[in-house]
């Protein structure tokens, strides 16, 4: 995983509440084995109306999405981060992700930053009425900037931590074998195996 | 003395391999870096459920940085979400399909993973074969790359839907790093009516807590309700917990949990069944533990729900009507009622009685179990299917199949012009051949209508299994009460 300190960039205004992982990207496309390539399929029926935020091509290539609550609820595919990605966006604000949506952006090096209400629908509508916005997420100092406008977030400092330095979290975990291990000794042996 | 615990931090506690803050020493050797430390815990996972659709790019993950699967025999995998659920004999119609089923073979065969393949009795949906298998036991921490895999939570386990990045992490070191969750409780008090099933339990909870009232919570289902469900009612209730936003949910294991799952091939015989009751015994939640949220519901007002939007939260009883759009008092429910008016066609202020439909469907993790197809049947009994409708019911599982038809449900659902399938996830997401037209109209007993999640166009309403047979036999929504 690749290290993140910052992302700036224009912004695309997603201004629907409960986007769901299903509308991010159809099932049908989780047929594919490939990490990569989801791109041209994100929200793909939305995309059917011509007035829908990713048809404006001011958006193309804008590095943040901001979101309203709840943000990647349902499915766990995270099929759904590797699409957001594939728009080229690199993180993501609302006031609320759904649990394991906001896992899977975090495993992929894609940052959600979580603000109050209020702030996102500012950042939502300077978007909206200029395209060209900048925004820009500063993850040492947990800022969000807007020109003249300012705000700080919380992220949980293992996550922080991780992707400041692009750590693998399974090599990281590798590290504590020895601990599964012991862990493991002491386990229960009533607990089923899948083998026998 | 201890502090009085939940049933979930019980479990949780219990599965902690390394939590770095709670360890004085490291955090000393950390310096600075401790502060921006790791205060996630390291869990052991019990028990890893594989599928063919969120598993290809975590092997290929391992394979890539030559990691192996620690566990093989904590780990089962089965092919669910891409068979189709007639045919099975012939090649699958989709290349796609096909090959993520072959891949999902030559994965659990190269890294010595247990599988439940198409042709196994034992195949299934994997939500239905680990209890069915006596696999899923109170106390364990479960995870498989499904939302659904809350509903082993029904047995006093706690199970984690997670992504492929985390399916990958899972198959490298059996541990999970997870952040302490909060804690719910949602407490339905009192009784059910005849008629009003698990089902309608979970769509009245959603209902009242909303589609992100559990984001960031383990919720622990509880009160007399709970208690009075069959281990098949309380698999349902727990299996939509993520509807509500949560990350896992659970019922405490009892007399109920444990009968269900004597003689399974999976559970403790002998001498060793007792040690295990013991300790099950000795999870539910303690006297005086507390939690971060609470919420109670009198089950006695609970009748059958029916959903007429996009998400699981909108929702009315039968005997309601789709409500206007300005009946919501927030922004973004006012749009996001309208929207979903719009995608599903309807008008505020129709009876929900009024909605006529085109197909059924009888399956799915939340409801494809025998109790669900038994009270479908019970319903159905003697009667026939609309002559506008397609109904076809989906068991769970290939057991699930074979017991209902030693029941003879199989000619029950035949007679009434059911079609009888073979088991999988089928219409309850649109990845195999069993998908709605556009703007075909669904009464659907699976857990999520959002839009074309049952195929591009399709129009979903969640129902209870019953409510799904009546709606059959009548065309349109009817009171389950009034037929049965």
């Amino acid at each position: 995983m690749e290290a993140v300190s910052n992302v700036t960039g224009r912004a695309i205004p997603m201004d629907r509440s409960n986007v769901d992982t299903d509308q991010i990207i159809p099932a049908k496309y989780l047929k594919r084995i490939e990490r990569t390539g989801y791109g041209p399929f994100a929200f793909e029926a939305w995309r059917k109306d011509p007035d829908f935020v990713l048809n404006n091509a001011d958006y193309d290539g804008a590095a943040i999405m901001l979101a309203k609550h709840n943000f990647g609820s349902g499915s766990s595919r995270e099929h759904a981060v590797w699409a957001i990605e594939g728009l080229g966006v690199r993180a993501l604000i609302a006031p609320s992700f759904a649990d394991i949506f906001r896992n899977n952006c975090f495993q992929g090096g894609i940052l959600t930053v979580e603000l109050p209400e209020e702030d996102v629908d500012e950042l939502m509508r300077r978007a909206t009425d200029d395209p060209t916005t900048e925004i820009e997420i500063d993850l040492e100092t947990q800022t969000v900037r807007a020109a003249e406008w300012e705000r700080t977030f919380e992220i949980d400092p293992f996550r922080k931590y991780r992707l400041q330095r692009g750590l693998d979290d399974i090599s990281m975990t590798l590290e504590y074998d020895a601990d599964v291990a012991a862990f493991e000794a002491q386990r229960s042996p009533l607990f089923p195996t899948t083998s026998r | 003395m201890t502090a009085p615990k939940t049933l979930a931090e019980k479990i949780w506690d219990a599965h902690v391999v390394d939590s770095p803050l709670a360890d004085a020493a490291r955090r000393a050797a950390l310096g600075d870096d401790a502060d921006d430390g790791v205060p996630t815990d390291l869990l052991y996972i019990d028990l890893h459920l594989v599928h063919e659709v969120t598993s290809p790019q975590a092997f290929e993950g391992l394979r890539l940085a030559g990691n192996s699967v620690r566990r093989p025999d904590l780990t089962l995998a089965t092919i669910d979400h891409n068979v189709p659920t007639i045919g099975r004999d012939l090649p699958n119609p989709d290349p796609l399909s096909a090959q993520q089923i072959e891949v999902m073979r030559k994965n659990a065969e190269e890294f010595g993973i247990p599988l439940y393949d198409v042709f196994d009795m034992r195949q299934g949906i994997v939500h239905v074969i680990g209890p069915e298998q006596g696999i899923t036991q109170p106390g364990m921490t479960i995870v498989c790359g499904d939302s659904h895999t809350s509903t082993h939570g029904a047995f006093g386990a706690l199970a984690f839907g997670i992504g492929t990045s985390e399916v990958e992490h899972v198959l490298a070191t059996q541990t999970m790093r997870q952040v302490r969750p909060r804690t719910m409780s949602v407490e339905v008090t009192g009784e059910l009516g005849p008629g009003v099933m698990a089902k309608d339990v979970i769509l009245a909870i959603i209902n009242e807590i909303g589609v992100d009232g559990g984001v960031g919570h383990v919720i622990e289902y509880r009160g007399e309700v709970i208690r009075n469900l069959s281990m098949e009612g309380r698999m349902t209730v727990c299996n939509m917990s993520i509807e509500g936003g949560a990350r896992a949910g659970l019922v405490a294991p009892d007399e109920t949990t444990f009968a269900y799952m004597q003689g399974r091939r999976h559970v403790p015989q002998g001498e060793d069944w007792d040690r295990a009751l013991e300790y099950w015994r000795s999870l539910p939640t303690d006297e005086g533990a507390t939690f971060d949220k609470e919420v109670v519901l009198d089950g006695a007002n609970i009748p059958p729900f029916v959903t007429w939007g996009t998400n699981p939260g909108q929702s009315v009883t039968v005997n309601d009507a789709i409500p206007h759009p300005d009946s919501f008092d927030e922004p973004t429910k006012r749009e996001a009622a309208e929207r979903a008016l719009e995608y599903q066609a309807l008008e505020a202020g129709t009876p929900i009685r009024d909605i006529p439909i085109d197909r059924v469907f009888l399956g799915s993790c939340t409801n494809g179990r025998i109790e669900d197809l038994r009270s479908a049947a019970s319903v159905i009994q003697g009667k026939r299917v609309a002559d506008s409708v397609s109904a076809m019911v989906v068991p769970g599982s290939g057991l699930v199949k074979m017991q209902a038809e030693q029941e003879g449900l199989d000619q029950v659902f035949l007679d009434a012009g059911f079609e009888w399938r073979d088991a999988g996830c089928s219409m309850c997401l649109g990845m195999n051949p069993d998908i709605l037209a556009p703007g075909e109209r669904c009464a659907s007993t699976s857990n999520r209508n959002f839009e074309g999640r049952q195929g591009p166009g399709g129009r979903t309403h969640l129902v209870s299994p019953a409510m799904a047979a009546a709606a059959a036999i009548a065309g349109h929504f009817v009171d389950v009460r009034e037929v049965i």
